[in-house]
């Protein structure tokens, strides 16, 4: 894994690529059951189904997060180095990128826990 | 770098070039600069303008309800007054005014000597003073909007709405395209021309935050534009989106303009504590504490704040599991908001603390924001805002939180960044008494409608009985509005009157650290020279600097060839990498804001010959804009800086900034074409069977057009390529064969729904189609318009395999163009035959 992608992405996206995947869950979480309560017969009459769905999308998108967390850790040094990052290198702005990430990653896991939570406790369309 | 010696200059004549070409016009020709100096002190004065104005109107709206029964002000005149009042504060100055503030801060704060594109900075500035004035204007004609601020139908689809409506939907489109400009303007200028060494990690906060809220202007504006476009479809033909009896539904009116509505707290929020960023350490004396923290929640609140928009929609009646999806990220946005109250306390814990006005308008401010914020935690709770919904709790909620978290800071950065303006201070004594007068007035007005609301007096009643407990409550609240007007007022006086018999003070009375201070407020030219930033506080840790770099010491210090110039670095590590020529002061920005302007405005009272005829004179002015002030060939290749570097003078495809600003756009583009997709398939989602039996396009038409459409983008990009390897004649027969290509599929899009009889006022599944094929069609037509600029440069020999700006910029939309005919004709072709 640790070869599978560049030691250090070399660009601003990655800031971003838990929020996108906190994002993404959430819109499959509110489309899938929109869609579901709206027109049952699609998606299976069972609301267990969406449950489940609702499941997998969030184990799948807690990966992702957990990876880009790992990536981030990785080049933020593995916490080696302490913040604030402020020297004006090449190396320290990839410190920063990398910590600032780890933060991230931290916040959309628990955005993504939230959001995933409802599922648990509510077992219908009930409006 | 190298800090050898520099060789003799003679100083004064390079300030004496880099004076002229800076220089403002003289007498009322002043009023064609696109300085984002002007720019920004323009646009900042209308929107306090604007904000004062809907003052008012919020005072008279206090004191028709101050006693019960009162008839000061008719029902109808209410409902204009309160709507009004909603409307300009929200869209004239809450987010103007972070415009305004970006505009004339942030070229100081990067060091740089302009924005990227000044023209489009004083078209967007000119294009909301022209439409505030025409939405603000239309309540002294008894023809406000009188809908509430979020124009829901089916009130606002009635008749009753009157041309209010109208005036709310065309007048704030238009104010709304001067957002999206702004932002074009934001990002490319955050990105791209940043001082040298200004690495992301030694950004000002102030310039993190607005990077964030200008990306989520260009997913929150799009929404609520096509949304403006469906509800005026409706008002203008009868297109029946928002009518249930035709299959509409005014439920997706509420999505759409809610999907706007909530990220637009934020965006109104966000900037406001970047000012405090910037204040906060200042007045603590030591760097902030947490700079990644503060990105983290600058981030994190701008994609949490997309998932909030259904909190405005707990009483609709969608299912729980849905709104409950919505509560969990209400509450999960508490986080990163309160991570930003913590850092800074934590900056002031760590510093010391001199309580100057700035500082306390800033702690006034957090300190009503976290009570709104605390509120608004309540609120996100359903069972909670199913009791508060629609009663003053949430006036008092909302107005905790975008006073707390706006104006106090607003008024924070007035009295810090003053000096700035011209030299001269604000008084001293004058805004802590004002400060103290809006504190107290506010809290007097504002608080006693939580218990108002829990009284349940609603929203929105122009007038309530004695006997219901809510007299006395009303009457305390007026009592505070008027307080907090008299300390509002003492602001205006000290800005207006008090100020002129000021001599000049200091340049940077707080010794504050960041590169903004540098300014000299005589000067237009930004920055003497541009220096190479090391530092998060240059002025604190470079020693010398403001010397160095005002005594013209550092890059580009001269004007030789009489241009404005700034320079343009890259995104992460902010090297240097070109010299950009930037507009001057011009009358196209005007032009076209006039002429734009008044084709809303002659829409808005069905004035089609008139509307017909300033769209065509838009379209030259914006030709005449492009073709004069864009994409010059320069009449060298290099240019030295000074310090012994040499940037080109031009460049192309992902390293111009004209390249960013179409990427820019066509992403806030392909939003407000997702909402309308959107739409498609909420009608999809609601309806048994949503076609409402009627017959749709066919799937032969719509492919035709996604294949002409595809053959025109493959036409484009081989013209690209072509003429960079120098096949000019080749690129031509390209272009004009997409062009041609393109106006076929136009055609073939249109003819979809055209031959198959589909009409768009019988239902809502004809009209979203036409919608949608109308959309294609375009921007096939603005695509045809690039084909040929682009084919017109080349034969004027101002597009050359060297210099092929344009066409790398063309075939940028026609990627986006692409991928919205292929959305498209997927949609409206296939999507019905496969259900």
């Amino acid at each position: 894994m640790w070869r599978l992608l560049p030691r250090e992405v070399e660009s601003l996206w990655t800031l971003f690529t838990a929020s996108v995947v906190w994002a993404l869950h959430f819109l499959a979480c509110y489309v899938g059951a929109a869609i579901y309560c709206e027109k049952p017969g699609l998606l299976g009459y069972d609301f267990v189904n969406l449950r489940i769905a609702i499941a997998a999308v969030t184990a799948l998108s807690l990966a992702m997060i957990a990876l880009s967390a790992i990536l981030a850790w990785r080049q933020w040094g593995f916490g080696a180095g302490d913040p604030p990052h402020d020297d004006p290198t090449r190396q320290d702005r990839l410190l920063f990128q990398g910590y600032a990430t780890l933060l991230l990653s931290g916040l959309s896991f628990v955005g993504v826990v939230f959001t995933a939570l409802p599922a648990l406790f509510i077992t219908e369309c009930l409006r | 770098m190298s800090d050898a010696p520099t060789p003799e200059r003679d100083r004064a004549a390079e300030e004496g070039r880099l004076r002229a070409v800076w220089a403002n016009p003289p007498g009322w020709r002043y009023w064609t600069s696109v300085n984002n100096t002007q720019i920004g002190l323009w646009y900042g004065s209308a929107a306090f303008a604007f904000m004062l104005f809907a003052g008012l109107l919020g005072l008279l709206i206090r004191a028709q309800l101050a006693v019960p029964e009162n008839d000061l002000l008719s029902a109808e005149t209410y409902n204009q007054v309160y709507s009004l009042h909603g409307t300009v504060m929200m869209f004239l100055f809450a987010v103007p005014i972070f415009e305004a503030v970006a505009i004339f801060l942030l070229p100081p704060m990067l060091g740089a000597r302009e924005l990227p594109f000044p023209r489009l900075g004083a078209f967007g500035f000119w294009s909301f003073l022209i439409g505030g004035v025409f939405v603000c204007g239309s309540i002294f004609f008894g023809a406000a909007p009188n809908a509430g601020w979020f124009m829901y139908p089916p009130l606002a689809t009635s008749e009753q709405a009157g041309i209010g409506a109208d005036i709310w939907l065309l007048g704030l489109s238009f104010i709304e395209v001067a957002s999206l400009a702004a932002a074009v303007e934001l990002i490319v200028g955050i990105m791209k021309c940043r001082a040298p060494g200004m690495r992301v990690n030694l950004m000002p906060l102030f310039a993190w935050y607005l990077l964030i809220v200008a990306g989520m202007i260009l997913f929150a504006f799009p929404p609520l534009i096509a949304g403006d476009l469906l509800f005026e479809m409706q008002r203008m033909f009868d297109w029946p989106f928002f009518d249930p009896e035709r299959g509409g539904d005014p439920l997706l009116w509420q999505h759409l303009f809610w999907i706007f509505g909530h990220p637009e707290v934020y965006i109104i929020f966000l900037p406001a504590i970047a000012l405090l960023a910037m204040i906060v350490p200042t007045f603590a004396g030591r760097p902030i504490v947490g700079y990644s923290w503060i990105v983290l929640a600058a981030v994190g609140t701008g994609f949490l704040s997309f998932g909030l928009w259904v909190h405005h929609m707990f009483a609709t009646g969608l299912p729980q599991i849905s709104l409950a999806f919505f509560s969990a990220a209400s509450e999960a946005v508490a986080i990163p908001t309160a991570v930003q109250i913590f850092v800074f306390v934590a900056t002031m814990l760590a510093g010391r603390v001199i309580f100057s006005t700035p500082m306390l308008f800033a702690l006034g401010g957090i300190a009503i924001f976290v009570m709104g914020g605390l509120t608004g935690v309540m609120v996100a709770l359903v069972p909670f805002d199913w009791q508060a919904h629609d009663t003053y709790f949430i006036v008092a909620h909302l107005h905790y939180v975008l006073i707390g978290g706006m104006l106090f800071p607003v008024f924070a950065g007035l009295y810090y960044y003053y000096p700035l303006i011209d030299g001269k201070h604000m008084s001293d004594r004058v805004g802590r008494l004002a400060f103290w007068l809006m504190f107290t007035g506010f809290n007097i007005a504002f608080l006693p409608m939580h218990l108002t609301g829990l009284r349940g007096m609603p929203r929105r009643v122009y007038t309530y009985p004695a006997d219901v407990g809510w007299d006395w409550l009303n009457l305390i609240s007026t009592m505070g509005a008027v307080v907090l007007g008299i300390g509002m007022f003492a602001v205006v006086v000290d800005v207006t009157l008090h100020r002129r018999k000021q001599p000049r003070g200091e340049v940077n009375p707080w010794n504050a650290g960041t590169l903004e201070w540098i300014n000299e407020p005589e000067e237009n030219w930004g920055v003497r020279s541009i220096p190479r930033i090391e530092s998060r506080y240059p002025l604190w840790e470079q020693k010398d600097l403001a010397t160095q770099v005002n005594a013209g010491e550092w890059y580009l210090p001269d004007a030789e060839e009489g241009l404005r110039e700034t320079l343009v670095t890259s995104v992460l590590d902010a090297e240097p990498e070109q010299v950009l020529r930037v507009g001057g002061t011009s009358y196209v920005s005007i032009f076209c804001a006039a002429t734009l302007g008044t084709v809303f405005i002659a829409l808005t009272f069905k004035f089609w010959i008139v509307s017909l005829l300033a769209g065509l004179a838009f379209l030259c002015g914006l030709i005449f804009w492009l073709w004069t002030g864009t994409g010059d060939i320069p009449e060298k290749e290099e240019k030295d800086i000074g310090r012994g570097i040499s940037l080109p003078l031009y460049a192309s495809g992902v390293k111009s900034v004209g390249w960013w600003a179409m990427f820019v756009t066509m992403t806030g583009d392909g939003t407000a074409f997702a909402s309308l997709v959107f739409g498609y398939f909420f009608f999809w989602t609601i309806h048994e069977d949503f076609t409402g039996g009627l017959g749709g396009p066919g799937a032969l038409w719509p492919m035709a057009a996604l294949a002409l459409f595809t053959a025109a983008w493959a036409a484009t990009v081989g013209a690209r390529e072509f003429n960079r390897r120098g096949g000019v004649v080749a690129a031509r027969t390209l272009l004009l064969s997409g062009a041609l290509l393109s106006a076929a599929g136009c055609a073939a899009a249109l003819a979809g729904p055209w031959r198959s009889g589909m009409d768009p006022t019988a239902h809502v599944y004809p009209a979203i189609v036409w919608i949608l094929a109308i959309w294609a069609s375009v921007h096939g037509a603005a695509g045809i318009f690039m084909q040929l600029y682009c084919f017109a440069r080349s034969i004027a020999g101002r597009l050359t395999p060297r210099h092929d700006m344009e066409l790398h910029n063309v075939a940028l939309y026609w990627h986006f163009m692409l991928m919205t005919a292929a959305v498209t004709f997927s949609v409206i072709g296939l999507f019905p035959g496969a259900m």
